[in-house]
């Protein structure tokens, strides 16, 4: 069936910002879509709030809206531009949900606006529990026992009868937050309780658990003719119980038979033919190891994360095919865009195995609960391509920079059996790792260890048995050093240099030529879609150790540009923007464009996007062997973060040239005393610092430059464990836990903590002159991560003074440190608008997107243009700072993942926990700020009530705050102290107690819970234990039940300016000219 | 122990050995099914050839007692990337190592098989042997240049008695080429009262079990080969109504005075669109075949085409405009490869049921 011919407009729903569960695969369906959609003549319109992404440049829909995703914005934007038809299968759970919104209050029927891809039918078919199973009893699919609840008491009810263990599912959540197995009634009345609160409907589905399952998933489409194909299977390696996002997948499935397989395959078309969905949905099934009985574990009935890896895995663009079997297209007449001589009506077969590994953020988050279960706890993840099971899993181990190339962890060399045994129940992230070394350590016959493992695990043997035959390859490789056959071997089941340079004591170079020399060095294969049946052309290879090699490189001029791996806190999708952004430009300029990644989420791994991708680890071994073959002219390090940037010096040692910003500036900006050396010599001030190595000299250090120091390791990616100390324990506890996790050579920076306005520029240097395309304002004062902070453009409250200082500081250390390319600097302004440099980073940072959007300067362009000797000038800009705009303000707001991640600290300090952003954009700051609260996910309220609980310090500062919310009539809640002072001073406040305090108050947690306070400020005090203590679990009540809880004054002074500006004041006549 | 494959374009492919050491010259093709090389391996459809699984990891979850497609296997050989040794599966009960070294199929892991695939797809299909490490590779390769291609694959694996698979439903008479015993299957579900005869067995005889349908199977090597049966059919058509499979497919066109020809490099796998043409909708089909229906050649028989490939537009099945008739290229029975098209047997079935009424009318 041709294209509909009724529809002109469509609007597309994006998926808004970054949180766990819900990431950057959004990015690269929704961007798919809209280019699918506009090449087959649509207008296409977009609300996302999401600054961050490629999909809201305003070049991939006819209009972008960076909106928040609100039913009263979308609401906005119909009014406005009146299109024909919805899409929201694109935008993952939040663009369903906006859909659901939309078409419950009426304005879809109202405007004649129609629900393409899944309808509201399927929609609630697929999401509602009870409509699923009803759904599914009337297929004939099995579903484990289960009842919905909406209230505790019915849960447990329903395990009295059907008995323990269950697993507890909110409904419409993401990523299933809040959700978790019960093994007894204490805990499922608690998880129970959470989950009801977090679920918008206030309901649970109790299900009973089918733990130990494998858990298997079929990536499946349907079109309007009813033809339905699954475009890709994929196994977890962790059994069900384990969110999938969490698991180890690998695809295709590696221990069904065809039997099995076809059985759970036609169940799932069965399923997307019941809903009648045209496009693509996911299926997510339990099968029991021990026979052929199955159950229907979830439908997403949209484009998932699983459906990125699934198109990344296969090469089958998944998103792009969606939107045209949304525009009413079918399967057999659209063409195959890999191989262009079949069509999308196919079912792709793959000739490699893939492994996925999720990336979690527990390096940052110290004191997290590390324990997996069924809510999602990953930021990101890595794929991994290879033709043996062992060559995928490894490369996959070393893609995820989690400082290890093996499937070896230092830490657990000194660990017990038993110790290693208890890790591997615990069932946390480090788990396959605690796995290998307990099999390392065993001494039993391998089948006992093995079979003892499987009992514990549930992991299927075949996995078991794949593992333990890399520990039999280590023995092999320890037992014959330098042995040129050995090395063959360990390179074709996916060992890497450095891994074997240890264990052979030399250096991964040596391991490296001792490997060309032998001619061991990697082919690049295809993925192709189709096993190598057909014909194609498609430029996406990985490496392996075979003998044809399919990569054959052009003779053009050639440039290689590395991007930013798995997301992660403090490096996110905004590298991935700006990776893509370098890449048109260059291919624009007449350069082959080469990237290496390894993330499956993103834009910059689709293969249109460049000349050629290479879905690789990024490693100076992976990365060496692809320059080896392409003989680029140099390698672009700038814009894919930290990760590209560190591999810069060993890639220059290989003699690669990295175009840009130099090796040595990266230096001077990287290296401490190199940094130091030229601020002195620009003479730019920074704030007073030193390094140190132990504590003694810590403190030393500490008492010369006097206290709040700031603290860090040297070399830091996101401020990671970065600290402000106000005294000399507090600086011992410091150097005796953070510093070691880190690393045990890196110094730990010194600094003098200053009290000021935060700002920051991102600008681009070419060489000889600067462009600065703005300047943004924090809203929060140093001391809270920049990434964690509201940031403000143009800036609000600084004097023109401050801004040419600014200005100069950043056009001198431009021009100083000698960078070509994109660099970004941190500014702090003290009380006397004395501005000091706080870091420069020679690089694409997470500002860059926002800023680009907002001022229209492609920046990323420029920088590459830069990169490839075009001055500034000759590219039509005027080097200097950028004129501000003057008629709208921006505000880019943080996003937090905090419900997800049990027992992490709220608190903002100098370390980064936020894991997206929202725009929010209008003519003034107060507009700017509540459309950025908003998008955030903040529910501002124009009425009701604001909890304090402020430490002695702040309690001054804290006052007029408090007054103004006050006068807008807002009720004041606060903790004894805070309650006594506001009282003191003339407000009327309702007391609450304490955590655990006897007598008639409602405590300080019920209230939170029981949503009385629409908004907390809690400052943390550091007074005593108890407080706290108290002061975590405040935070941690806050976030868990949705409430915003701010740590800052700063935020609660932007917040009180948005509700001002949404309320009338309320001043009697008496208190006039008081 | 090292392992050669040696093809007849003179490329050698070093390797381990597996399996029997029983090296036959073979016709080497490939299978994109990533499941399923159990029903593969059994399939007598590859009598003769040496088949090569594209997907590298094979022999996963084992070899078990049910999903065999053949009572004796006839495969020449095997040609996997990487074998597994350790299967996991809770039906399995061997190694595929030792089902192929009792099953007499010889075998060459550690190649690079996706190398060999794009040979195959680019110079067609070849003839091929497996052999020691120490092996004299220009002699092969001159013996394999001058091996005639076998010509009696059906001979070799048809029953060579009759028997019956008894149920109270439909009489139905199978003609064995080479029968996967899916195929049994799916009839015996239907409940249908299975005759199985051989290759040859002539028209009269079929007849003379009174079948209410003639099942015509799956079978290897080029239809032409069994003139005897071309000529069978011939005779049944008209008297009986008809659904022949693969093999059986061609040889309806063949019976009906169109004509096969041999496909470059077959269509062998679990992922090919067939687009029925009745009604525009699409399957994924399991497919097996080097020989297929020239499409062209339809015209002027009296058979039209029913089913195409939507990939290569080559003919997937037919029907007779004058008799109940009709055949399908690709495998209904599925194993290996999706159960999308089962249906067809119901159709089979009901067509019966049709005729019956028909002729009792």
């Amino acid at each position: 069936m041709p294209r509909r011919e009724d529809l002109k407009k469509i609007l597309v729903i994006g998926s808004g910002p970054i949180v766990i569960g819900q990431a950057a695969e959004f990015d690269y369906a929704g961007t798919q879509a809209c280019q699918s959609l506009r090449e087959e003549g649509y207008e296409v319109i977009l609300i996302n709030s999401n600054p961050a992404t490629i999909m809201t440049d305003s070049v991939v829909a006819d209009q972008v809206y960076i909106e928040p995703i609100t039913l009263d914005f979308a609401k906005r934007v119909i009014y406005k531009e009146r299109p024909d038809a919805i899409l929201g299968s694109l935008g993952g759970q939040t663009g369903l949900n906006l859909v659901v919104e939309l078409a419950e209050d009426g304005i879809l029927d109202e405007y004649g606006v129609e629900i393409l891809g899944t309808d509201l039918h399927a929609i609630n078919r697929a999401e509602d529990r009870e409509l699923f199973r009803a759904l599914m009893r009337e297929i004939n699919e099995p579903v484990p026992e289960s009842d919905i609840v909406h209230t505790v008491e019915q849960a447990v009810e329903f395990c009295e009868k059907q008995g323990y263990p269950v697993v507890v599912r909110p409904a419409y959540t993401l990523g299933g937050t809040g959700g978790g197995f019960a093994n007894n009634e204490h805990e499922l009345r608690k998880i129970c309780d959470a989950g009801l609160k977090i679920s918008p409907v206030h309901q649970c589905l109790i299900e009973q658990s089918i733990a130990g399952c494998k858990e298997i998933e079929y990536e499946v489409m349907r079109d309007a003719n009813d033809s339905a194909i699954v475009v890709c299977n994929m196994e977890n390696v962790d059994p069900v119980g384990i969110h999938t996002g969490d698991s180890i997948v690998v695809a295709p499935v590696q221990t069904l038979t065809d039997r099995e397989n076809q059985m759970l395959r036609s169940a799932s078309l069965k399923i997307i033919r019941a809903l009648k969905i045209c496009g693509g949905c996911n299926v997510q099934l339990a099968l029991d190891p021990e026979s052929f009985k199955y159950y229907v574990i979830e439908v997403n009935p949209r484009v998932s994360r699983s459906s990125a890896l699934a198109s990344k895995a296969t090469g089958y663009p998944i998103a792009r095919i969606s939107a045209k079997l949304a525009v009413g297209l079918t399967l057999d007449e659209i063409l195959n865009p890999i191989t262009r001589t079949s069509y999308a009506c196919f079912e792709p077969a793959i000739d490699y195995v893939v492994s996925k590994f999720p990336r979690f953020p527990f390096d940052k988050f110290a004191n997290a609960d590390r324990r997996l279960g069924t809510q999602m706890k990953a930021t990101g993840e890595i794929m991994s391509i290879g033709r043996t099971f062992e060559e995928s899993f490894l490369k996959g181990i070393r893609s995820l920079e989690m400082k290890v190339d093996h499937l070896e962890m230092k830490e657990m060399a000194d660990m017990s059996h038993d110790e290693l045994m208890e890790l591997i129940k615990k069932q946390d992230d480090r788990r396959i790792f605690a796995m290998a070394q307990w099999i390392r350590n065993s001494n039993a016959p391998i089948e006992e260890t093995i079979e003892e493992l499987f009992n514990v695990t549930k992991i299927d043997r075949f996995f078991l048995y794949h593992i333990a035959h890399v520990l039999h390859l280590e023995e092999e490789m320890k037992e014959h050093p330098m042995d040129v056959d050995v090395l063959r071997t360990l390179k074709q089941n996916g060992f890497s240099d450095s891994y074997i340079a240890r264990n052979w004591n030399t250096t991964p170079k040596a391991i490296y030529d001792l490997r060309h020399e032998a001619e061991i060095v990697p082919v690049y294969k295809m993925v192709d879609t189709c096993a190598g049946e057909f014909t194609s052309a498609t430029p996406y290879f990985y490496s392996t150790y075979e003998q044809e090699n399919e990569s054959i490189p052009s003779q053009n001029k050639k440039i290689v540009v590395l991007g930013s791996g798995p997301i992660r806190i403090g490096q996110g999708v905004e590298f991935d923007y700006a990776t893509v952004h370098c890449v048109e430009t260059l291919r624009k300029a007449g350069y082959e464009a080469i990237i290496i990644n390894n993330n499956p989420e993103t834009v910059s791994t689709d293969f249109s996007i460049s000349d050629k991708l290479y879905f690789e680890p990024l490693t100076t071994e992976d990365v060496m062997e692809v320059i080896d073959l392409e003989k680029p002219e140099g390698v672009i390090v700038q814009f894919g973060g930290q990760t590209a940037i560190n591999l810069a010096a060993s890639l220059a040692e290989h003699g690669v040239k990295i175009l840009g910003t130099s090796l040595e500036s990266i230096d001077k900006a990287e290296d401490r005393h190199e940094f130091e050396a030229m601020l002195h010599e620009l003479n730019i001030p920074q704030p007073q610092g030193e390094t140190a190595l132990t504590v003694e000299e810590a403190l030393e250090i500490a008492s010369r430059i006097g206290y709040p120091v700031l603290v860090r390791p040297s070399y830091v990616l996101g401020g990671r464990a970065m600290q402000i100390v106000h005294n000399d324990d507090e600086l011992r506890v410091y150097m005796a836990n953070a510093v070691k996790e880190i690393s045990h050579d890196a110094p730990i920076l010194v600094d003098k903590y200053i009290v000021g306005k935060e700002l920051e520029i991102d600008a681009i240097a070419d060489g000889k002159h600067v462009y600065i395309p703005g300047i943004m304002e924090h809203i929060e004062r140093a001391g809270v991560h920049s990434g964690d902070s509201i940031s403000v453009y143009p800036p609000q409250t600084i004097n023109d003074e401050v801004k040419a200082t600014i200005i100069d500081y950043a056009t001198r250390i431009g021009e100083g440190f000698g960078f070509i390319g994109l660099y970004n600097i941190q500014f702090i302004v003290d009380h006397n608008n004395q501005v000091y440099v706080l870091e420069v980073n020679p690089r694409s940072s997470r500002t860059v997107p926002f800023l680009s959007k907002i001022t229209g300067v492609p920046m990323s362009h420029i920088a590459a243009m830069a990169v490839l000797g075009h001055s500034i000038e000759e590219q039509g800009y005027t080097p200097g700072y950028r004129p501000e705009e003057k008629n709208r303000v921006f505000v880019k707001a943080p996003v937090f993942s905090f419900a997800k991640l049990r027992s992490v600290d709220t608190v903002l300090g100098p370390e980064m926990k936020s894991t997206g952003e929202a725009l929010g954009s209008d003519v003034n700051l107060e507009k700017a700020l509540y459309k950025a609260l908003v998008a955030a996910g903040i529910k501002v309220s124009p009425h009701g009530n604001i909890l304090f609980t402020i430490a002695d310090r702040d309690k001054e500062e804290a006052l007029p705050l408090a007054k103004r919310a006050a006068n807008i009539g807002y009720g004041l809640y606060a903790t004894h102290g805070t309650a006594e002072f506001f009282r003191e001073n003339g407000l009327f406040v309702h007391e609450v107690a304490k955590i655990e305090e006897e007598g008639n108050l409602p405590t300080v947690t019920e209230i939170i819970r029981d949503g009385k306070v629409n908004f907390v400020v809690n400052t943390m005090s550091r007074t005593s234990r108890k407080n706290e203590d108290d002061g975590f679990i405040i935070r941690r009540v806050s976030s868990e039940n949705g409430i915003f809880c701010m740590t800052a004054l700063d935020t609660t002074n932007a917040l009180m300016k948005v509700l001002e500006s949404l309320s009338f004041s309320m001043i009697s006549m008496n208190e006039m000219g008081k | 122990m090292d392992r050669l494959l040696v093809l007849e374009d003179g490329s050698v492919w070093k390797g381990k050995g597996f399996g029997s050491d029983n090296f036959r010259v073979g016709e080497l093709v490939f299978n994109t099914s990533m499941t399923g090389y159990q029903e593969i391996l059994t399939d007598n459809s590859y009598c003769g050839q040496i088949i090569m699984m594209t997907y590298p990891l094979i022999g996963n979850y084992g070899i078990n007692r049910d999903d065999w497609e053949s009572i004796e296997t006839a495969a020449f050989g095997l040609v996997v990337k990487d074998l597994c040794e350790n299967y996991s599966n809770w039906r399995a009960d061997e190694t595929l190592d030792a089902f192929c070294k009792s099953q007499g199929i010889p075998g060459i892991y550690g190649v690079d098989t996706r190398a060999i695939t794009r040979r195959i797809r680019d110079k067609g299909t070849m003839r091929a042997i497996m052999a020691n490490a120490d092996a004299n590779v220009d002699a092969l390769v001159a013996m394999l240049r001058q091996s005639e291609p076998l010509h009696d694959q059906v001979r070799r694996v048809s029953s060579t008695k009759l028997y019956s698979v008894p149920n109270r439903g439909p009489k139905v008479v199978v003609m064995d080429f080479g029968c996967k015993l899916s195929i049994i299957r799916e009839l015996s579900e239907r409940g249908c009262d299975i005759v199985v005869v051989p290759w040859n067995t002539d028209a009269k005889t079929i007849l003379s079990f009174r079948p209410d349908g003639v099942m015509l199977t799956n079978g290897p090597g080029d239809p032409t080969d069994v003139p005897e049966a071309i000529e069978t059919i011939r005779s049944l058509i008209g008297q009986v109504p008809i659904f022949g499979i693969c093999l059986g497919h061609q040889l309806i066109s063949l019976a009906c005075g169109a004509k096969t020809y041999k496909l470059k490099f077959g269509h062998r796998g679990g992922n090919h669109p067939v687009v029925d043409l009745r009604d525009g909708h699409v399957e994924i089909t399991s497919q097996n075949h080097g020989y297929a229906v020239d499409a062209d050649s339809l015209e002027g028989t009296d058979l039209v085409m029913t089913h195409q490939a939507l990939n290569d537009k080559s003919c997937e099945g037919v029907a007779h405009t004058k008799y109940p008739v009709f055949s399908l290229q690709f495998h209904p029975e599925a194993n290996a490869g999706p159960n999308d098209s089962k249906g067809m047997f119901n159709e089979f079935v009901e067509l019966i049921k049709n005729e019956k009424e028909k002729k009792n009318a």
